[in-house]
């Protein structure tokens, strides 16, 4: 037999019906999740076709988007003062009744980012296909699911069917070799690979990660990685399953349970790249020379190091206007930059994890004068493990904001907003204008340099706090 | 959906790479439960001005842009966010052909899906089209062929099982439908019911 890539295999093992030239394949979807955003419509279409959810038992549905992350609008009783968020929230839990979906509400002390909560809860699994009505779906293929986003239309038909039709894609190596230094996260490696690979570079494409950085790293750094694939433009990010996932994954909630897990196992470890399989494109990096990184422009290819300069690129009337928006001139130094707000949050980067290397150069420290930093779990679970293990108390002593889970300030749509022309250091994952807020100027960078910058006020190196 | 056969139309010019559905339609705009009304949101930040007032430099604001059909963009056009309000809105604004050198994967299914045509050029093509704003074209779906007022005739991918879709107005959730014994017989296979 060819030798296999591990997206191969698990594509292979979800064909309900080949593709042909005239038709594309008929993919099985093991895992629906989804949302209060990309979901009223498609439920709509379910209602007009008189068509039941066809499998309520592969169908998980929460709330993130458009969810305040004041307290007092999640459990003091006060409304969702957005009145069209309350609406679509409220629109979520009639269609989940009415179908009957199984959901993970407002006030669920399991309900978070909905990237975040597939993995928690266990639900998200090594050899599973897996969609959301999300391009950061994506992110869920740190343990060698194959999952990506796919549009409310699409929604609509695996709603109906557990299924879709797609054209193979093809697929793209990203060896990452050598160790990791002090200061450098899975967030700059994923940045790196975005400004080498451009966020074209992976179009068409799903990634798989791989090579001795990569197994290093804990499902949390894994995640971040995958997360951002998207942000390459690639159709999804893989990561083969090992120890580490097992470790992680066992005795979740939704994870297979005695001996039904350890045949699971047996599975999850065939999964895994063949030797010798070929991917139709490969790129290589190499840990060691990594470095923290932080973006300059809108889009999140237009990155450099922390220590670096943005670019210069005379002549290039699109990179001109980027940084028109930015307020910043090519040449310029990024150290040192001011900026107004700091966000720790996102599916990218709000796990423990995150929390805590956040935590560790904000403990015993104050947030500068004149920055408004907001912390903002990305899971009620998390949540609850940060209070326990007082990080949130170094938040809040540090003069930081800290919230219930949501996506906040990821996108400007949940009333968490950065004002316009004000620079935020943020760990999410897109730097497009208006993303955060009209005029808002997006700085991407993983949670140790934007707890660097909530510190002293200002772009900071965080290897500065190291030692 | 409207079927699509052929469609002419002056073409509207957006230079501009990597035009993320962020910018096609602000996430303020995405709470909505319905996809009707999307087009006076479409493009928002970069079409009016903070008083809520249109731009008049903007080039959709612009007498030429009406009754455009045919929207040339810079390249990868539609990367980002995989929210179908972009398609949406583009449809409600009235655009139904999108043209560039390269069309992000989410955006460019999105949009088949709403009879919105995903027209991939080369860079020739696409540079005359960035060169030459307002000019007529002819989209032929059933010929897959773009023509231009110099004579060209450029003929453009697109899947077979899409462009049959799109040329006769139905959707895919149809023919999934019809497979539904395939579907049964694969669940029963792997889940050794
Ligand atoms: S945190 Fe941001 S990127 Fe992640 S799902 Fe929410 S809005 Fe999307």
């Amino acid at each position: 037999m060819t030798a296999q890539s591990l997206f191969e295999k698990v594509w292979q093992r979800h064909v309900v019906v080949p593709e042909t030239d005239d038709t594309p394949a008929i993919l099985y979807i093991d895992l629906h999740l989804t949302h209060e955003v990309t979901s009223p419509q498609a439920f709509d279409v379910l209602r007009a076709r008189k068509l039941p959810v066809r499998r309520l038992d592969r169908t998980l549905a929460t709330m993130d988007h458009s969810t305040p992350t004041d307290t007092a609008q999640i459990f003091g009783g006060l409304p969702i003062k957005l009145e069209s968020a309350a609406r679509q929230v409220r629109q979520l839990e009639v269609n989940c009744a009415e179908f009957g979906v199984n959901l993970i509400g407002l006030q669920d002390s399991r309900r978070g980012i909905v990237h975040i909560i597939g993995p928690e809860q266990g639900a998200t699994q090594p050899g599973k296909t897996i969609v959301c009505g999300d391009s950061h779906t994506s992110t869920h293929g740190a343990f060698g699911a194959l999952a990506f986003g796919i549009g409310t239309t699409e929604v609509g038909y695996v709603l109906a069917t557990q299924c879709l039709l797609q054209r193979k894609p093809k697929t793209l190596e990203i060896v990452v070799n050598g160790r990791l230094p002090a200061g450098v996260s899975a967030k700059d490696v994923v940045l790196a690979v975005i400004g080498k690979i451009g966020v074209n570079g992976g179009t068409g494409h799903v990634i798989e990660f791989r090579g001795s950085a990569i197994a290093a790293m804990s499902m949390d750094e894994r995640m971040t990685v995958c997360n951002m694939s998207i942000e390459a433009g690639a159709r999804a990010g893989m990561i083969a399953p090992d120890a580490t996932t097992y470790e992680y994954l066992k005795g979740r909630p939704f994870a297979p349970q005695g001996t039904d897990w350890d045949k699971a196992v047996a599975d999850w470890n065939t999964l895994s790249s063949d030797a010798g399989a070929a991917f139709d494109k490969s790129a290589a990096f190499d840990a060691s020379t990594l470095e923290p990184m932080i973006t300059f422009g809108t889009n999140p290819g237009m990155v450099t190091t922390i220590s670096g300069n943005v670019p210069e690129r005379p002549g290039d009337a699109v990179f001109a206007k980027s940084l028109a928006y930015m307020g910043l001139t090519a040449g310029e130094r990024m150290a040192e930059k001011p900026v107004q707000v700091v966000f720790i949050g996102s599916c990218t980067n709000a796990r423990l994890s995150d929390l805590e290397a956040a935590a560790t150069i904000l403990r015993g420290r104050k947030v500068a004068r004149g920055v408004r930093a907001l912390i903002v779990p990305g899971s009620q679970q998390i949540k609850l493990e940060a209070e326990q293990r007082g990080l949130a108390k170094v938040f809040t002593d540090a003069g930081a904001e800290w919230r219930e889970s949501g996506c906040s300030m990821c996108l400007g749509m949940n009333g968490d907003l950065v004002d316009a022309g004000q620079y935020c250091v943020s760990t999410s994952n897109r730097n497009f204008e208006g993303r955060q807020g009209i005029g808002a100027r997006t700085l991407l960078a993983s949670p140790a340099s934007a707890a660097a910058a909530a510190v002293r006020g200002r772009v900071t190196d965080p290897r500065e706090f190291l030692g | 959906m409207d079927p699509i056969t052929v469609i002419r139309s002056r073409t509207v010019v957006m230079p501009s790479t990597n035009i993320d559905t962020d910018q096609i339609i602000p996430a303020r705009f995405l709470t909505t439960t319905v996809r009707e009304g999307l087009g006076v949101s479409l493009f928002a930040d970069w079409r009016y001005d903070q008083a809520g007032q249109p731009k008049p430099d903007f080039v959709l604001n612009q007498p030429a842009a009406r009754g455009c059909q045919v929207l040339v963009a810079g390249r990868n056009i539609g990367c980002g966010s995989s929210r179908e309000h972009a398609p949406w809105a583009l449809l409600d604004f009235g655009i139904r052909v999108v043209i560039s050198t390269e069309i992000a994967d989410i955006f460019r299914n999105n949009s088949l899906k709403n009879g919105l045509l995903p027209v991939v050029v080369d860079e020739a093509t696409h540079e005359w089209l960035l060169a030459n704003p307002g000019v007529e074209v002819e989209v032929d779906l059933p010929a897959s062929t773009l023509r231009l007022t110099d004579g060209r005739e450029v003929t453009f991918p697109i899947e077979s099982f899409s462009r049959y879709c799109l040329m006769n107005g139905i959707d895919e959730l149809g023919y999934l439908l019809q497979q539904m014994d395939a579907i049964e017989r694969y669940e029963r296979t792997r889940e050794g019911a």
